[in-house]
């Protein structure tokens, strides 16, 4: 049922130059289908999380053609309003509680009160914050804070979410945690999924393809499928097999 | 719970009077040394009254003072929140355009900047004199403060909550009542509490010139009254009213201050 909701990405030879003359990304092919779970790695400075401002519509693209549905980016946000966004940063509003952070997205669409009410409960319900309803942001952890980012983006039931290094100022407990937590929410609803990290093991752990991108300009440098059925148990994080998946691409990071 | 509470007060009451004992104590200091100098060199009254003179002064114009006092408070009230409204209702217009700012804010600083006492004759000429007159005096410089720092706060948003509501295609006036008023709230009380004193001092500032009637007159007439007669103890009876009125104003508004600021403490 949620299938048909989930968005489908198509890049074709995208670039991206900025005002200054930098290049920040060089004929990008990518093809996301519907409902699948991309990962991009990089080094810093590779353009990956320039690549999810131009799939937002937050910028344009140069060069090349990017499609969400085959609409241009940010006809495909303004009309399907599908898309989710998690940044970096929490990007919480410190002097809203928990409960109105998550409600914010529905009360920017206009969304009758009754309404936000019943679906602020079931989002904080999803990952486990219902007790943190009334808590003001600066009384949470980080990680608790990426949680109620995580809530906020998913209370308007997106096609496509995209996540910016959410877990990049996390220990390597609540990473993991974090990961395994998304991996729950997405099994469930199936919403295409593209997610930048800096993190191998995090991309390889998450998602169907890793895509490794090299810097100066941003390209393409290999794309790796990963064959693990989910749900994904936390075993597979030692398994000797993910592993070698793990050092592969890692060689191609590095290489 | 409770126990937390009590502790909770205890360390209040213990932060209170780490605020207040040092100031007092100065304030012990400051006073026995001015009435031992006065003494001392044997100083005539009209000079430099000591601590004394002034009690004596304050006791025998009680009325008066009280009644000056409280006039001069309903005017710099008037004149700040006046400022407060019409400063922050001019920062979201500023906040609006940057052109709007670029040609504006620059004689918006004329406010700062005119001698307020030169330009305050006029001002009671053009408002007329009474209330109306000292209030517009007051406005004028306290609007300033007001107007900077709601602008600071408006338009200082970090790129990651404008990209928030970017991604949300939230409209200008959801983005200003939403992000950028609840933002600048520190701003504004920081405007405003600085704002707070200076309308004390417009408020005086339009009393020299004009009074509230024929028979009201506020702490400005007072001080220029006791200051041409040569009654200086009555004079510095009006000062330390002055300053208590400032005092007790910038008092109300910085425990306002913070109040409202508990919430937005650690929120940047």
């Amino acid at each position: 049922m949620e299938r048909d909701l989930a968005a489908t990405i198509e890049a074709r030879g995208v670039g991206l130059t900025f005002d200054a003359g930098l290049e920040a990304l060089q004929e990008i092919d990518l093809s996301i289908d519907a409902g699948s779970f991309v990962s991009i790695v990089g080094p810093s400075g590779c353009g990956k999380s320039t690549f999810l401002r131009l799939v937002s519509g937050l910028s344009h693209v140069s060069t090349g053609e990017l499609t969400i549905n085959q609409l241009p980016p940010i006809e495909a946000r303004q009309q399907q309003r599908q898309l989710s966004f998690v940044l970096q940063d929490a990007t919480l509003l410190g002097w809203r509680r928990v409960w109105n952070n998550v409600a914010l997205p529905l009360e920017l669409r206009g969304v009758a009160e009754a309404d936000i009410k019943t679906r602020v409960e079931e989002s904080l319900q999803r990952v486990g914050l219902n007790q943190m309803a009334n808590l003001f942001p600066h009384q949470l952890s980080g990680g608790m804070r990426m949680r109620v980012s995580i809530a906020r983006a998913l209370i308007t039931d997106p096609g496509l979410l995209l996540m910016d290094e959410p877990f990049g100022a996390l220990d390597e407990i609540g990473r993991h945690r974090l990961n395994d937590e998304l991996l729950g929410l997405w099994c469930d609803r199936r919403w295409t999924c593209l997610f930048v990290t800096h993190s191998v093991q995090e991309a390889a752990f998450l998602s169907q393809r890793v895509v490794v991108m090299s810097a100066q300009p941003g390209r393409i440098r290999a794309v790796h499928e990963v064959d693990f059925p989910y749900p994904r148990p936390r075993s597979l994080r030692t398994d000797p097999e993910f592993g070698r998946l793990v050092a592969r691409i890692s060689e191609d990071l590095e290489g | 719970m409770n126990q937390k509470n009590h502790g909770r007060g205890a360390e209040d009451l213990r932060h209170w009077c780490g605020l207040t004992l040092p100031p007092l104590l100065t304030l012990g200091i400051v006073v026995a040394g001015w009435q031992m100098l006065v003494d001392l060199l044997g100083l005539q009254p009209y000079i430099l009254p000591g601590p004394a003179h002034v009690s004596e002064a304050i006791a025998t114009n009680l009325d008066s003072l009280i009644r000056a006092v409280s006039l001069t408070a309903q005017a710099a009230i008037a004149g700040f929140l006046l400022s407060f409204v019409a400063g922050f209702f001019i920062a979201v217009l500023f906040s609006q355009s940057a052109w709007v700012e670029r040609s504006l804010y620059p004689y918006a600083i004329f406010l700062q900047t005119v001698p307020i006492v030169a330009v305050a004759p006029l001002i009671v000429m053009w408002i007329g004199h009474g209330l109306g007159g000292i209030i517009a005096v007051s406005f004028i410089i306290s609007l300033f403060p007001i107007i900077a720092n709601t602008t600071a706060g408006l338009t200082s948003i970090s790129p990651p909550l404008d990209d928030l509501f970017a991604l949300h295609d939230a409209s200008r006036w959801q983005r200003l009542w939403k992000l950028q008023v609840p933002h600048a709230v520190p701003d504004m009380l920081t405007g405003a509490r600085i704002s707070c004193g200076l309308s004390v001092i417009g408020a005086i500032v339009g009393e020299f010139f004009t009074g509230y009637g024929t028979t009201d007159f506020g702490l400005g007439y007072l001080i220029i009254q006791t200051n041409a007669m040569t009654k200086t103890p009555y004079l510095f009876a009006c000062v330390l009213f002055s300053t208590g009125l400032g005092l007790l104003f910038f008092g109300v508004v910085s425990t306002l201050n913070r109040l409202i600021l508990r919430r937005w403490a650690a929120a940047r």
